[in-house]
């Protein structure tokens, strides 16, 4: 018996001294041309808390091709040092070699907590890494909270469709790794006097070892509904009740110069096309105003747009779950709402006399 | 060619109730289904057989009634199915999970025929996290394509293949050496019916089904909850956002007020010309 405890007690400090070597927190900066994605920023900020708290410096991790110009940019929204691989085989993002890097370099410097994008591309670099560095990974985060005694990053993540959340933790492997939705964490007001350090790492990869080739790239932009970008967006739900209803939407939409947005049930009812979609897998948006109109209010819905500026909620059910997170509730019938709403938006915006 | 599927029996969360007071799943409320995306996985695996040739196996891990999802695969045109099921892989996370099926994969490459491509799905309903392929690929040493919308070409005797890729705002063309393995987006085929011939055999189809003391060479501390370094730490609702105002009185003082507020930031609005 003595013995068995004397030597959990034996591994449990093997553990702490092997965790003991890793220290900081990084963030993987994803960067297209000359532009670092918003996302990166984001995590800037949210990494920014969690290495305050923890007492040790925050690191951007920049791999590309005549990349580390953006470094002044990372320092200016929180970055203490930038860690920068720079080479032409970096040029496209590929996993083999961005992989390869990452891992030379986290192996050397040893992070205990490194934060990814979960983008398309954040999400299969930090997957690949994880499996090579044998450590824990966890998935689409949306709150990211610390446990500064224990050294321990809590991630939660929605899970079953958004119906719960769950925190998941990683004890007993280093670096503690997650990936992080878009959006839902806020970047730092930039500070370009900022300073910090940049160190450079040279990678030893080379094409010929490269399983992948990129032969080209098509970007359909035309087909995006630029929701992202929008200050306003106007999104409708089934309670339009047809295709037909749902031109409201497209018609407040015009007046305010607005994007339009739809809830699952309506691109599943083929009443307007999948980019339109809002929530858990549609896209996420974080427009000035959000205008809901006929949407319930469901959580894989509202995980899509609850940190927008503001939320207007048009529903005819006053228990409707939109009108808890809505800054401002109308409860009545959108058919009856919309169109005033429409003429009387018209009037003063383009001096449109009123009909009788 | 040998095309190997992953495919996972989910809960079918559309349905799913969850228990108010601990918030965890009530498994007595769901169907397992099969996940959606590794549908769309074996219908690939299925067409590019067609295609080129070969056979299609399909690889899962989990309880003996996902012996109805390894039927499921069978009705969908795949040759045959196998399955890994033991007390052992309970609990996995998605490092442990990727580990005991490349073992599962390189039994099968060595003990029936090599395998020149993977397929799983994007990700799963349940779990949800997309994580479980590009480890899959990386313990096998092959390279990971994700996302992928479709399969442009295969050169069989080249040993190359050519994708499209989803990347942000559009997607990429890419090449590969095979063996390679891609996770599939549902918009890569319309999975089709099942035939008659495919159906009847399914019904009394019987997969080749492996406990964790057939996979040879195996090593059980990276099995399971013990090889998982991911723990779910604590369940609970999400927040509740609370809400702000509800208009009041008559319709068009409703509207009238509504008015004012989108107009209280004029540079928000985009006038039409
Ligand atoms: C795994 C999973 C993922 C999902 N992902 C998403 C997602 O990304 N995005 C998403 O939106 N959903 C998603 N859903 C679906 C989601 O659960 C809801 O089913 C969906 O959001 C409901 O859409 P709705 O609000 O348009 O319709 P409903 O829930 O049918 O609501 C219609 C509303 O309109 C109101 N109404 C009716 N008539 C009028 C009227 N004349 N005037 C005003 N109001 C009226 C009703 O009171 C009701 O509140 C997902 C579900 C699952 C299980
Ligand atoms: C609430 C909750 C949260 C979780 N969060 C995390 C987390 O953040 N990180 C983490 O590492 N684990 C997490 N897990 C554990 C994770 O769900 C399991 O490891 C699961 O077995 C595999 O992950 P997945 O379902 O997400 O698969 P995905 O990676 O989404 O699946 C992709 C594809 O891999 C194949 N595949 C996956 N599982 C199997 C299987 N058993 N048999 C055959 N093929 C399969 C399928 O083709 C599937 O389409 C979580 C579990 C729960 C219950």
């Amino acid at each position: 018996m003595e013995e068995k405890k004397r030597q959990r007690e034996l591994e449990k400090q093997r553990i702490q001294e092997l965790l003991a070597q890793y220290r900081g927190v990084w963030v993987f900066i994803e960067a297209k041309g000359s532009k670092v994605e918003p996302v990166s920023l984001e995590l800037l900020g949210a990494g920014r808390t969690l290495a305050d708290k923890l007492g040790v410096e925050l690191a951007g991790i920049l791999i590309g091709d005549q990349v580390e110009g953006l470094a002044p940019t990372l320092f200016a929204y929180g970055a203490d040092l930038v860690y920068v691989v720079d080479a032409p085989i970096y040029h496209h993002y590929r996993t083999e070699p961005f992989m390869k890097a990452f891992l030379h370099v986290a192996e050397k410097y040893k992070p205990e907590i490194v934060l990814f994008g979960a983008t398309t591309n954040g999400k299969d670099l930090a997957s690949a890494v994880a499996t090579d560095l044998k450590t824990g990974l966890t998935a689409d985060t949306t709150i990211l909270d610390i446990n500064v005694e224990e050294r321990l990053l809590e991630a939660s993540r929605p899970a079953f469709g958004g119906n719960i959340m769950a925190t998941i933790l990683c004890k007993t492997n280093r670096p503690q790794m997650a990936t992080v939705r878009p959006k839902v964490m806020k970047a730092l007001e930039p500070d370009y006097s900022r300073q910090g350090r940049i160190i450079r790492e040279e990678v030893d990869v080379k094409e010929e070892e490269i399983h992948t080739k990129i032969i080209d790239i098509i970007l359909e932009s035309n087909k995006k509904a630029n929701l992202e970008e929008a200050d306003i967006i106007v999104a409708g739900g089934k309670g339009l009740g047809d295709e037909k209803g749902f031109q409201l939407v497209h018609q407040l939409a015009e007046v305010l110069g607005a994007g339009v947005g739809a809830t699952r049930d309506v691109v599943e009812a083929g009443w307007i096309s999948h980019p339109h979609q809002i929530g858990q897998t549609g896209i996420t948006v974080t427009p000035k105003i959000y205008i809901a109109i006929g949407i319930s209010g469901a959580v894989q819905h509202i995980v899509g747009m609850q940190n927008s500026g503001m939320i207007i909620a048009i529903n005819k059910d006053p228990n409707a779950p939109i009108f808890d997170v809505a800054t401002y509730g109308i409860v009545g019938d959108a058919f009856e709402i919309v169109p005033k709403l429409i003429e009387e938006l018209k009037t003063r915006l383009y001096g449109v006399v009123q009909h009788a | 060619m040998h095309i190997l599927v992953c495919v996972k029996q989910v809960p079918d969360t559309k349905n799913a109730k969850l228990d108010p007071v601990t918030h965890t799943l009530d498994r007595r409320s769901t169907t397992a289904i099969t996940n959606p995306d590794d549908t769309h996985a074996v219908e690939e695996a299925v067409r590019l057989k067609k295609r080129y040739g070969g056979t299609v196996s399909v690889l899962t891990m989990g309880p003996p009634q996902a012996v109805a999802t390894m039927r499921h695969c069978v009705q969908l045109g795949a040759d045959r199915g196998f399955m890994i099921s033991d007390r052992a892989f309970a609990g996995a996370d998605t490092l442990a999970t990727s580990y005991a099926l490349s073992q599962a994969i390189e039994k099968i490459a060595r003990e029936y025929e090599p395998i020149d491509l993977v397929i799983t799905g994007k990700m799963t309903i349940d779990g949800d996290t997309g994580q479980v392929g590009p480890g899959i690929a990386r313990r096998l040493d092959i390279p990971p394509l994700t996302g992928i919308l479709k399969v442009e070409e295969i050169d069989v005797e080249k040993k190359k293949i050519r994708v499209h890729r989803k990347i942000e705002g559009g997607y990429e063309i890419l090449e590969s050496t095979l063996p390679a393995l891609i996770t599939v987006d549902k918009s890569i085929n319309k999975v089709s019916r099942a035939s008659l011939p495919n159906m009847i055999r399914a019904a009394r189809y019987q997969p080749v089904i492996w406990s964790v003391n057939d996979l040879e060479g195996i090593d059980r501390n990276q099995l399971g909850l013990k090889g998982s370094p991911t723990v779910v730490g604590r369940i609970f609702p999400p927040p509740k956002p609370t809400g702000g105002k509800k208009l009041e009185g008559p319709v068009e003082n409703q509207v009238k007020e509504l008015t004012e507020i989108l107009l209280q930031r004029p540079e928000w609005i985009k006038k039409r010309a």
